[in-house]
């Protein structure tokens, strides 16, 4: 068809965590301009199984941008060259015929590689384990205005919510921080009145299952807002910022 | 592990104290800057020889000049230590990562800006400070600071030198600055954006007076 792209893509290929893996290159013809980025991934593998050749392991589950799962570093930025999107909702409309387009799975510390562009991103599971939930039963949705909560803090707990876990900001931060991904999550429970209680343990919990996974620290490069495909905002980092402090000041622990 | 100890070590904590030290220094900086220039009055250096007679010998100056050193200690290694931890964080690198497409540069480069600047400071205190405070030079009258920097400023050498580290400190501002309160937790919606504009107005105005001070002497303007 017409307006169709070939394209060549260099692909980070690696059979499994430990061992060393390189960016193979492979082409890819006649690529729909409407095709998703993962769409023409799948063109690719049905090629390469039908090759009697590995398919490329990746990440997907949605492919709505809700989930969280994809995590394709493309041409240097997580989800790649758009916005506010993830790997899933990203478009070749977005490439031009001819380009060479280089992926390559989250590289931290933290999140070691599985296979291919799969990383193993438990690092996020334990550090909610560690405190990013409310222990006590909260029971059913309550009677309208029997627990005020102001409009302000409701939305900014909403924003902050809308987190899905994906680990683009720590893909793309050049210290590979979590500092944006647990301060959403700290954030979206210490806003509320049901997260109050709970509040300073839950961020000394969680900073410190953030530390003992081996993520970097925070310069405020601002990267990690610029590339969330949630848009979740720096200010929930200068928020947890000041609830540890406060914590590690004021608790009596 | 007490919660001292803790709260220094983690992550936030080690923040911290990069932005605590980090406003100190741009505390000092404003004191430095504002003595210094007192050199443009032209005047021979005699006002600014006497500011620096009461900083050489105030007894309160004294004991700020130690906090002031154990302040930048504290920044320095604070710094190199982080810096080795991050790069640890991420043991295999991008094939090709864009930056620029989601952050300023200088924001990424508070390491190498910082370390240019740590070189810079070994010249400037060899300068400056280890002939006002180890030799008696200047204490014995026999000198005055103000013809110290005449003759240091001489060479053209110095002048590239300190130019350029004035470059650096620009830069190293225009993120610290507003970094700083950040990491202090402090993000307002009515005070972030003044403390933006303030920290940018500090980071180009500061540097460039002490950029003028050896340029305005090497031209022999200040006489």
């Amino acid at each position: 068809m017409s307006g169709n792209m070939n394209l060549t893509l260099k692909v980070w290929r690696q059979k499994n965590s430990n061992a060393k893996g390189e960016l193979v290159d492979f082409k890819v013809n006649d690529i729909s301009p409407d095709m998703s980025f993962l769409e023409m991934f799948d063109v690719l593998n049905e090629r390469l199984v039908s090759e009697n050749t590995d398919p490329i392991a990746f990440d997907h589950d949605c492919r709505e941008g809700i989930c969280g799962m994809c995590s394709m570093f493309i041409d240097g930025r997580p989800h790649g060259p758009k916005d506010g999107i993830t790997t899933c909702q990203l478009h070749m409309r977005s490439f031009k015929d001819g380009d060479t387009i280089t992926v390559e799975p989250w590289r931290a510390q933290a999140f070691p590689v599985i296979k291919d562009l799969v990383v193993d991103r438990t690092a996020f599971d334990r550090i909610i384990a560690a405190g990013g939930y409310i222990s006590v039963n909260t029971g059913n949705a309550q009677d309208a205005n029997c627990l005020p909560i102001s409009k302000d803090n409701a939305d900014e707990s909403f924003a902050a919510a809308a987190c899905i876990g994906c680990g683009a900001c720590v893909a793309t931060c050049k210290n590979a921080s979590a500092m944006l991904f647990v301060s959403a999550k700290v954030s979206q429970l210490a806003l509320l009145p049901q997260g109050e209680p709970e509040k300073q343990s839950r961020v000394l919990n969680m900073v410190a299952q953030m530390d003992a996974e081996g993520f970097g620290s925070c310069t405020n490069t601002g990267a990690c807002e610029a590339e969330c495909p949630k848009g979740i905002s720096l200010s929930n980092i200068a928020r947890m910022n000041r609830e540890y402090l406060g914590a590690q000041f004021c608790s009596e622990k | 592990m007490n919660w001292v100890t803790k709260t220094f070590t983690s992550s936030i904590g080690q923040k911290f104290i990069m932005a605590i030290t980090g406003l100190f220094l741009i505390s000092f900086l404003l004191v430095h800057c504002f003595l210094n220039a007192l050199i443009f009055f032209n005047d021979g250096g005699k006002i600014f020889d006497k500011g620096a007679e009461f900083m050489a010998t105030n007894p309160i100056i004294r004991v700020v000049e130690i906090v002031l050193f154990a302040g930048l200690l504290l920044h320095i290694i604070r710094a190199y230590l982080l810096m080795n931890k991050n790069n640890k964080s991420r043991p295999v690198k991008y094939a090709v990562q864009n930056g620029k497409a989601n952050s300023k540069w200088y924001s990424r480069s508070m390491g190498l800006l910082g370390t240019l600047l740590l070189m810079f400071l070994i010249v400037h205190l060899k300068h400056f400070w280890v002939v006002s405070r180890f030799t008696d030079e200047i204490s014995s009258g026999k000198e005055t600071l103000f013809n110290e920097m005449k003759e240091v400023f001489e060479n053209p050498m110095v002048i590239v030198v300190y130019t350029l580290a004035m470059f650096s400190l620009a830069y190293h501002l225009m993120h610290g600055f507003q970094s700083a309160f950040q990491t202090l937790g402090f993000n307002h919606k009515k005070y972030t954006p003044l403390i933006k504009s303030l920290g940018l107005m500090f980071s180009i105005i500061i540097p460039l007076i002490f950029a003028l001070m050896p340029l305005a002497m090497h031209f022999n303007f200040i006489k």
